[in-house]
């Protein structure tokens, strides 16, 4: 899954609906372990301003 | 001064931490807070409404972080037919920005000790037991150890996962949230005011909260297994075009509210979680202030008597838990069984309810009311909803 810096606010939304525990909120910056990631594209259908697509970070 | 080791360590200085840091430090723990931003109660991520009695038992009122007083609550129907109801007592909208640093404040005068712009990472782990955190603070990796490490890290809660604990919600149980503030229209300075219907607001509800002349919060919650092809944004932007065109737009905040039932498990070992970290929610309404700082209070008070007593097991700390499911986690499981029924009923069946609320005079219509004519032909659920009502009825005297 791939974030979209410019619109992301950082609220997450999206680590909270993550079932593989692949998103982490640090520093300011929601980062994607793209690793972890099964793709269920939870949050990419939470997150609140669509900052998020399926990709490569 | 901060030191090497503390009983309690608190992660996450809004209203759950800092509560149950000042509670745990009243009753004779070492605490330590620990917030990621720069200070307590910011970004403010929440539409700022309470109860004048949600919040009394914990703070003195102060005008300072009071925006605005609320006599009445207006909920809209589809259709646009209007039902008012008299609060039940006054509400508040808060500045959460002052309220949660005069929550700090108090926790700090109690003796807890409290440090900004540092970001916990990780447990700390010894002999197979949680024994501290592992923090970021100005560019240097930190360790402190302590007994018991309380998680009030919000709805993107890490520290329950850190221990092992299921966190996720599903997206049926999570409200994706967009909200503006707003100034230079017209509103009613007394009123909360709520919108529901399918097509602006699918699954939730959006809010219109007052927070001075000209000035309120306007949001928009809706259900995250909704959203997926129409994010809150959009929606919140259509009712803005309709209602407010020539507005200004001060502020924009993103989040999520869990509108679940409480997380079955919320302590552990030297782990205990409250807040949204532990999806104390209300989950009809999203509101969440009131439901941490009642917790956290149990949480400190738990905790400080753990520390008092050397016992940090899971089966000491349950009593926290226990508490807490008997002054208002079964309330939020009816609230959880009722949010379908509620949030999810069809345009036609909401504009006849509130086409019947209109008929009750607004000093007798209460949630009570709205919630038993919404479950109505569902007589378990009824019933749940007389109990919840004489439950909080007498919880009250």
């Amino acid at each position: 899954m791939k974030i979209n810096r410019e619109l992301c606010d950082v609220c997450g939304t999206c680590v909270a609906v993550c079932p593989a525990d692949a998103i982490i909120v640090s520093e300011f910056k929601v980062t994607i372990n793209n690793e972890k990631c099964i793709h269920c594209q939870n949050c990419l259908k939470v997150c609140p301003i669509k900052a998020i697509s399926e990709g490569e970070a | 001064m901060i030191k090497d080791r503390y009983d309690v360590v608190v992660i996450g200085a809004g209203p759950a931490g800092s509560v149950a840091a000042r509670f745990a430090a009243e009753n004779g723990a070492s605490v330590l807070m620990l917030e990621r931003d720069r200070e307590a109660g910011i970004p403010v991520r929440c539409a700022e409404g309470v109860s004048h009695a949600g919040i009394e038992p914990f703070i003195e009122i102060d005008q300072r972080w009071i925006a605005a007083k609320i006599d009445i609550a207006k909920l809209h129907s589809p259709n646009g037919e209007t039902a008012v109801m008299y609060n039940n007592g006054t509400g508040y909208v808060l500045e959460r920005r002052i309220f949660d640093t005069a929550l700090c404040n108090l926790a700090v005068e109690k003796g807890a000790d409290f440090l900004t712009k540092a970001d916990a990472l990780d447990l700390v782990w010894e002999d197979g037991k949680i024994a501290g955190v592992k923090y970021k603070y100005l560019g240097e990796i930190k360790t402190v150890k302590c007994d018991i490490v309380l998680g009030a890290d919000g709805v993107e809660s890490r520290v329950g996962r850190w221990a092992g604990i299921k966190t996720n919600l599903s997206l049926e149980d999570i409200d994706t949230c967009v909200q503006y503030t707003i100034s230079g229209v017209e509103i009613d300075e007394t009123a909360c005011e709520f919108f529901f219907g399918n097509e602006v607001c699918p699954g939730g509800y959006i809010w219109i909260f007052p927070k001075a002349p000209n000035t309120a919060n306007v949001g928009i919650g809706i259900a995250g297994n909704l959203a997926a092809k129409k994010g809150p944004k959009v929606y919140l932007d259509e009712f803005m075009a309709k209602r407010f065109p020539d507005a200004r737009i001060n502020y924009t905040v993103y989040g999520g509210v869990p509108t679940a039932a409480t997380l079955k498990q919320i302590v552990k070992d030297n782990l205990m979680l409250v807040g949204d970290a532990a999806h104390q929610v209300n989950p009809i309404t999203g509101g969440g202030i009131v439901q941490a700082m009642i917790a956290a209070r149990i949480a400190g008070e738990v905790a400080a008597e753990a520390v008092k007593t050397k016992q940090f097991s899971e089966k000491f700390l349950k009593k926290y838990p226990k508490e807490w499911d008997q002054k208002l986690g079964k309330t939020q499981k009816t609230m959880y069984a009722m949010k379908d029924k509620f949030l999810g009923m069809s345009d036609e069946r909401f504009n006849n309810i509130v086409s019947f609320c209109q008929k009750i005079p607004p000093e007798e219509f209460s949630l009570k009311a709205l919630f038993t004519e919404a479950v109505k032909g569902d007589p378990k659920l009824m019933l749940e909803v007389a109990k919840a009502f004489v439950v909080s009825k007498i919880k009250q005297k």
